[in-house]
């Protein structure tokens, strides 16, 4: 009994102190909105989009400290020009549409670091943005995230079947009356501004796995695209309770455990659901 | 407009870049067509189609359709994404995009959707995965979403490509159907036998029009060779047009001469 109750207690340790349940709140926020993009970014084979995404939006934080603009400001309109210039190039599939966006990614990752080496307080702060920092979550992350998750809830309920066609068959969609582009538009501007108000707390590097692993473990479980927008913000908002926890207690990065957490889960889910789960993975469709 | 008419193409072209894909094609639809566009492969037949549908703009030509004119459109299986999660039902009603706050199907959606598929033949399948069905009713399924929409003009692409012989059938029945019910149906097919020749009119395509009209008169050596670059035969078998290629038989002639 003394035992459960010292467990107990001291699993409740971290909870007492301010940066760790500013920085829980947000992470687990974080994962309930790359939960619910997840499944665009995994259903339109974007992984690689989410993946370069987050890359040239550190390149405008990078500017934005450098300039003394304010963050959100700064990797804001940075990252969503980048998300809508990324979106129309995959749109148009040219040819080499996935170097094209590793160029424009790149570039703007390199042009971060070279800023912060030059001006910045370089190794602080590429670290913390690379792999994000619990300790720097202020106040204003924290609404940040929630606007921007509320935001996120509104638009994919109030648009949720138009979502759905131009994600499934955005032909037929164009030709029943969805405004297809527009449907992009907006959810790469999404997709910017989660990067955005995330990067923070979960840093550059992993944010993209924030994005597929919750998705992916929604597919295996079920074939249906409503149940996916329900499960997969639910698997991304508990690995990132979860890892937030089990890093406090192993003193290792909250990002990387998280990560860890998530991937544990896809490993358990992989192995559980058999042939059904995995062909279900195997079959999404890559553009 | 024509009382009648629902689409009108004048002197219609469209290119992808600067390569022609139609050029100054005229070509009517009138309620109560039931209308097969033949032709090569990249001969424009999914160009027309689009301009038709308003997915591509002509770069010279009129499109004149009937004011508030429905349409429908039935893409090829082939461009389905079948490991995509869907289930029937969803796969039908996603088309009504115009959803209250909550996105849930209503229960008149579920109804007239219901009602579609036992129309089809599709009763008791709602719940299923899309990749769950047989070809036939994979086909079945995207008719049904495009009748949901309630269109007077239905438009098909390549309705029996990839399938097999009892799914074309299939299809075949389905569709003229359909077309009995009223529903005015324009579709494009590499298959001269097994679908075009049934129906009252074909248009044979290649960059212009060939030729137009009922298949009696359309499957002729000569305009067969003109759409598509090769000799042709024409049989007839139970009052129907049968298309024989040369060189199947030239290089049958060949191989049994090798062996």
């Amino acid at each position: 009994m003394t035992n459960i109750v010292l467990v107990g207690a001291s699993l409740l340790t971290p909870y007492k102190y301010h940066f760790f349940n500013n920085g829980i709140i947000v992470a687990t926020v974080a994962g309930t909105l790359c939960g619910v993009l997840g499944v665009f970014v995994v259903l339109r084979g974007m992984s690689y989009i989410g993946h370069g995404l987050s890359h040239a939006v550190f390149g405008g934080a990078a500017a934005s400290a450098v300039m003394q603009i304010n963050y959100f400001v700064g990797a804001g309109v940075w990252g969503v020009a980048s998300g809508v210039l990324i979106g129309r190039i995959a749109r148009r599939r040219i040819i080499g549409a996935d170097a094209a966006i590793g160029v424009v990614t790149t570039a703007s990752f390199a042009l971060g670091l070279a800023l912060l080496n030059r001006y910045g307080q370089a190794k602080k702060s590429i670290e913390a943005v690379l792999f994000g920092s619990v300790l720097g979550v202020r106040t204003s992350d924290i609404v940040a995230v929630c606007i921007v998750a509320v935001c996120v809830v509104i638009i994919v309920t109030l648009m949720y079947r138009r979502f759905l066609f131009a994600t499934f068959d955005p032909e037929v969609a164009q030709v029943t009356g969805v405004k297809v582009a527009w449907v992009e538009v907006l959810l790469m501007v999404m997709l910017s501004l989660t990067i955005l108000v995330t990067m923070r707390v979960i840093g550059t590097l992993l944010i993209s796995a924030l994005l597929v692993i919750p998705a992916s473990i929604a597919r295996m479980l079920t074939n249906s695209f409503a149940k996916m927008l329900w499960i997969s913000p639910i698997i991304g908002a508990s690995s990132a309770f979860v890892g937030m926890n089990l890093a406090y207690h192993l003193d290792t990065s909250a990002s990387a455990t998280i990560i860890l957490v998530g991937t544990a889960v896809f490993i358990v889910v992989y192995a559980t659901t058999g042939i059904r789960g995995r062909s279900r993975i195997a079959n999404i469709h890559h553009v | 407009m024509t009382p009648g008419v629902l689409v009108a193409c004048e002197h219609l072209s469209c290119a992808y870049g600067t390569t022609f894909a139609i050029k100054d094609v005229d070509f009517t639809v009138t309620s109560g067509d039931f209308v097969a566009i033949v032709g090569p492969s990249g001969a424009g037949k999914t160009t027309l189609l689009k301009a038709i549908l308003g997915a591509i703009k002509p770069i010279s030509g009129h499109i004149t359709k009937k004011p508030g004119l429905r349409m429908a459109y039935v893409p090829q299986v082939e461009s389905v994404d079948w490991g995509f999660p869907v289930t029937v039902l969803e796969v039908i009603v996603m088309t009504r995009t115009k959803t209250r706050l909550w996105p849930r199907v209503t229960a008149q959606e579920r109804n007239d959707a219901l009602s579609v598929l036992e129309r089809l033949g599709l009763a008791g399948l709602e719940n299923r995965h899309i990749r769950e069905l047989s070809g036939g009713q994979q086909q079945r399924v995207f008719v049904a979403r495009a009748l949901f929409h309630r269109p007077e003009l239905l438009v098909l692409d390549e309705p029996t490509s990839g399938v097999d012989v009892r799914t074309r059938h299939e299809v075949l029945h389905l569709l003229a159907d359909l077309h009995g019910d009223g529903v005015t149906i324009l579709l494009t097919t590499h298959d001269l036998n097994g679908l075009a020749a049934h129906l009252p009119r074909m248009v044979c395509l290649n960059s212009v029009v060939i030729a137009d009209g009922a298949p009696s008169d359309v499957l002729t050596p000569e305009v067969l060779e003109k759409t598509y670059g090769a000799p042709m035969e024409v049989l007839q078998h139970g009052g129907i047009a049968v298309v024989v290629d040369h060189a199947g038989s030239h290089i049958a002639r060949r191989l049994g001469r090798q062996s």
